[in-house]
């Protein structure tokens, strides 16, 4: 029953909402979420932020049922995902190691009725995804970049690039693209992959090599705990201000805090996987519709709001 | 006839090695002098002394793996081990809670057995389940990592202790007489390792069984135990750069110390170790880790390298480096 239920869904879009939503109350839902394991501090986040929701949820959504698997990489996932819809999922909510391994996977589920919700890196093909919960790269790179404008109005900064990667390239560029037409100048940029020892080691030579930097943009906070630390070392009384970004905890404390050094923060919230989540089940338990695709904004963090994108318990 | 030709050769091979012993030296000052060209900053006393600080943990670690190299072994687990044993060492310290030296001392206590310990328990693997040590410790680099992952929860490990954190720091960031610690740390590490390598039966036994397991095990060689020991001495030896490493960040990261194997067996390797086995040099593995250190600070410091590239450039020096040596022993 449960399965013609949703193939009728499927097939009646938006009125399905009320179908689904008249018969709900009877019956149990089973999401299944897969994602990424906790191999760095996002991910860790990831994990974090979907195991809250998924008690949230079951609390708040009688009959709910929510399956959460994480796994290593990407051959993991796509087993994760054949173990999952072999468990009767009505909704199945991922968070891809990569978009382009799973279309065709994620394609052979969707034909078998299942409500598919894509969070962070979109499908090749977006047919196939119900729902799509995205961060936003450009917008990410463009939030900092206008804080730097606004802030430092001119002056010298040195960029850290993460993993060349498309997420780490619209980040740069829209942040380049940004600074257009101000006063405030790239004079370096350099890959510290993401990583604090990387960072700390290109900090300690844009250090050497540049004798007036008016500040950092890390451009994530593992790489700015780094810098900072080399800065530390230099004593170098030039740089005003690091702006990370992702929104780890040990950072946005210190924005709070109304640290000099860590003034702001651009986010990139873990806990996208939640809205994801929220939404899916939304789907089967309300009459609104839900299907789309959601961009969560990049905000800027300062010390006003700083507050809201704190999660002490979060391992990220 | 034979009488006349014999000596010569075997002079010239002997000749022929100490230019091999010496041509990581040669390279090395060839990169300095490039780098002189290429950005004057690059000869300041602050930025050589950054880099050579910032490749006492490859060194460190490197040396172990001249001993595991020469020995005719392998270890792929010491980047994996060093995350595992800054973890632990951080969640001993956050846990005793203290912030005098007392505590520390603990914590570099257990940093230290650990070490040895993952040490010991690849060496065991390797010679008692007669298992190739690429599987072995391609095995336990896994194992390693997951622990401090999970004992992460994805997460960082942060030295809690605000009081310990700056009690400790000095150790990566002080000096005595204008030399950072962690290069003194290293020369220690390294002279030891010299003196063990080269002036003891050990030192002769691990060459030997390097370059002959059967004729060493028919000598007399105790092939298990020569062996087993390489390992733990490796794994003092990531114990150590750990105690350097940790005071840096005051943190470990499931991205901590990765690729670290890697680099150090490029830095045995370019330091004229034979990866085959049977040859170890212990004062060309520090050179070679110096080497990769100051081949990445020239990328940053040069101007006309694309960030796209420095990967590429990085490999071909480090190439060409290599072809250096060879041309130097085999010219003469």
């Amino acid at each position: 029953m449960k399965a013609t239920v949703l193939k009728f869904a499927l097939a009646a879009g938006l009125m399905a909402g009320v179908a689904t939503g008249a018969t709900a109350q009877q019956k149990n839902v089973t999401i299944g979420v897969s994602i990424p394991a906790a191999t760095h501090g996002w991910t860790g986040g990831v994990v974090y932020h979907a195991q809250e929701t998924a008690k949230q949820l079951e609390k708040g959504y009688p009959g709910l049922k929510v399956i959460v698997k994480t796994s290593p990489d990407g051959a993991a996932q796509a087993n994760a995902l054949d173990d999952l819809t072999s468990q009767k999922v009505d909704a199945l909510v991922v968070l891809p190691f990569n978009s382009d391994e799973l279309t065709n996977p994620m394609r052979e589920i969707k034909k078998r009725g299942t409500f598919v919700t894509i969070v962070d890196r979109g499908l090749k093909d977006p047919s196939i995804q119900d729902i799509y919960v995205a961060g936003n790269n450009p917008e990410f790179g463009r939030v900092a970049g206008k804080y730097f404008v606004d802030n430092l109005k001119q002056g010298n900064v040195v960029v850290f690039r993460g993993i060349p990667t498309v997420i780490d390239e619209e980040r740069v560029t829209n942040f380049e693209k940004a600074l257009e037409g101000s006063g405030v100048k790239v004079i370096d940029k350099q890959y510290a992959n993401w990583n604090r020892d990387d960072a700390f080691k290109v900090m300690q030579d844009y250090l050497a090599k540049h004798p007036k930097i008016d500040a950092v943009w890390a451009s994530d906070d593992d790489m700015a705990l780094g810098v900072m630390e080399a800065i530390r070392q230099a004593k170098r009384e030039d740089i005003k201000f690091v702006l990370g970004g992702a929104g780890m905890k040990d950072i946005v404390k210190r924005v709070m805090d109304g640290d000099k050094m860590t003034p702001a923060n651009v986010s990139y919230p873990p806990s996208m996987i939640s809205t994801a989540m929220g939404v899916t089940a939304a789907q089967f338990y309300t009459n609104a519709p839900m299907r789309g695709t959601y961009t969560l904004n990049a905000e800027l963090i300062t010390k006003d709001n700083a507050k809201n994108h704190y999660f002490p318990n979060s391992p990220f | 006839m034979t009488e006349t030709v014999l000596p010569t050769r075997a002079e010239k091979r002997k000749f022929a090695i100490d230019m091999r012993a010496l041509s990581p030296f040669i390279a090395l000052i060839v990169l300095i002098i490039a780098g002189a060209l290429i950005n004057p900053d690059f000869l300041t006393a602050s930025n050589l002394l950054n880099v050579v600080t910032r490749s006492a943990f490859i060194a460190i670690i490197a040396v172990g793996a001249t001993f595991v190299i020469a020995g005719g072994g392998l270890d792929l687990s010491v980047g994996s081990m060093a995350a595992l044993i800054a973890g632990v060492m951080i969640l001993t310290l956050n846990n005793l809670g203290g912030g005098d030296v007392g505590t520390l001392a603990i914590g570099l206590l257990a940093a230290i057995a650990l070490g040895a310990a993952c040490g010991l328990a690849n060496g065991l693997i390797v010679t008692f389940g007669r298992i190739e040590p690429f599987i072995v410790t391609l095995g336990t680099m896994g194992i390693f990592r997951s622990l401090v992952i999970w004992l992460a929860a994805g997460g960082t490990i942060t030295m809690r202790n605000f009081e310990l954190r700056e009690l400790y720091r000095p150790v990566y960031f002080g000096s005595i007489f204008g030399i950072p610690y962690p290069i003194i740390a290293f020369l220690v590490v390294a002279a030891i390792g010299a003196l063990i390598l080269y002036r003891t039966s050990f030192g002769r036994h691990v060459v030997a069984l390097g370059s002959n397991e059967d004729v060493a095990r028919y000598s007399g060689v105790p092939i298990w135990r020569v062996r087993t020991l390489t390992y733990i001495i490796q794994g003092i030896c990531v114990g150590i750069a750990v105690l350097v490493y940790v005071p840096r960040l005051g943190s470990a990261t499931p991205t901590t110390g990765l690729l670290w194997e890697l680099q150090a067996i490029t830095a045995v390797v370019i330091g004229g170790t034979a990866l085959k086995g049977g040859i170890g040099r212990v004062w060309g593995t520090v050179v070679g880790a110096v080497i990769l250190e100051l081949v990445a600070n020239i990328m940053v410091l040069s101007n006309f390298v694309s960030e796209f590239l420095v990967g590429a450039v990085q490999g071909a020096i480090i190439i060409i480096a290599m072809l250096v040596q060879r041309s130097v022993h085999r010219g003469r």
